[in-house]
């Protein structure tokens, strides 16, 4: 029994396996290129994997076609236009800079900047409150007393 | 008190951040295509292959291009709406049958009935990845000019039929 639900687990890994052999095309050199665009390239259908880790139908497709257009010689730059006109900046891991990302590039910089801001007035408000007193001569005296109880 | 007040607003700002977060879906991706002229397809016509459908044809017309399949269960629930607006008569219906099979898109279509004009079968999904389909069914509102106004992500619900879709129509209509 324990060895036929093994061969079934086995088995099972072979079919998922087959799904990713099948993507290795014959020319290796595309097919490098393509894995290098499609892994920086977000799968639409399950959107947390990458078009290359993905095994949805859709990224089938889309790997598909990006090694169509690395044999007619383009370029990965085009390459990417080419996926963004059809589903927007979404299908990009890195979004690019514009006007509509400007928070999501420069936000955590802008945080930081007004978190050291505060600490910088903290720290001067502090500094402003601590002020130099003079010990009065009593004072003066029972601290060397008490220096002295010690040393002694 | 006023040492509170800071962190206080810090708070209400971040939750009602989260809050609209969590009200958002994430499988809506906004079309970069709306406002973009339609990508032009030929594709055989599913009840008459041989014969060929383009939306060149459709120049002057408003009109919805639906893309189904008959392996998607979304759109099964979309096909009542969908025959609704095609009995209501106000635009036209084209299908896109996306990675489908001939056979089970004619069966389909024989047993839960016929909204389309026409359906052009995209076997290999290439046309739909040119119109940035990611999943059946979607919906594309074209204009006279062969502009793509509206794209209905997932099943058109008789809810934005009635708020968006049918006056988004009739405004184009009258262009």
């Amino acid at each position: 029994m324990r060895s036929f639900i093994l061969l079934l687990l086995l088995s099972f890994n072979g079919i998922c396996m087959a799904g990713e052999a099948r993507d290795l095309a014959k020319d290796p050199a595309i097919e490098k290129r393509m894995v290098s665009l499609a892994e920086n390239l977000r799968c639409l259908v399950c959107q947390n994997e990458s078009l290359a880790s993905s095994h949805a139908e859709l990224a089938e497709d889309l790997r598909r076609e990006v090694r169509e257009l690395i044999q007619k010689g383009m370029t990965d730059s085009e390459i990417k236009k080419y996926l963004v006109a059809r589903y927007g900046d979404f299908v990009l891991y890195e979004p690019p800079l514009k006007s509509m990302t400007l928070m999501l590039w420069l936000g955590p910089f802008a945080l930081l900047l007004a978190g050291l801001g505060v600490l910088a007035v903290q720290l001067r408000k502090r500094r402003e409150s601590i002020s130099d007193s003079v010990l009065s001569s009593e004072e003066q005296a029972r601290v060397n007393a008490l220096l002295n109880d010690k040393e002694r | 008190m006023m040492r509170f007040i800071w962190p206080f607003i810090i708070f209400i700002v971040l939750a009602a951040f989260l809050f609209v977060g969590l009200r958002l879906d994430p499988r809506e991706v906004p079309s970069p295509l709306i406002g973009k002229p339609a990508p032009n397809f030929a594709l055989e016509q599913l009840k008459t292959p041989g014969k060929q459908f383009s939306p060149a044809e459709m120049k002057g017309k408003v009109w919805l291009l639906n893309a189904w399949a008959s392996w998607c269960v979304a759109c099964e629930a979309e096909h009542p709406i969908l025959m609704d607006l095609a009995r209501m008569n106000v635009v036209p219906i084209y299908g896109l049958d996306y990675k489908d099979k001939r056979e089970a898109a004619l069966s389909v279509l024989a047993q839960r009935g016929d909204p389309y004009v026409l359906a052009v079968s995209d076997y290999d999904g290439r046309t739909g990845i040119d119109y940035g389909v990611y999943g059946v069914p979607e919906t594309y509102l074209i204009d006279k000019q062969g502009v793509i106004r509206y794209k209905q992500i997932g099943p058109i619900t008789a809810e934005n039929l009635r708020e968006k879709i049918l006056p988004l129509i009739a405004e184009l209509d009258k262009k």
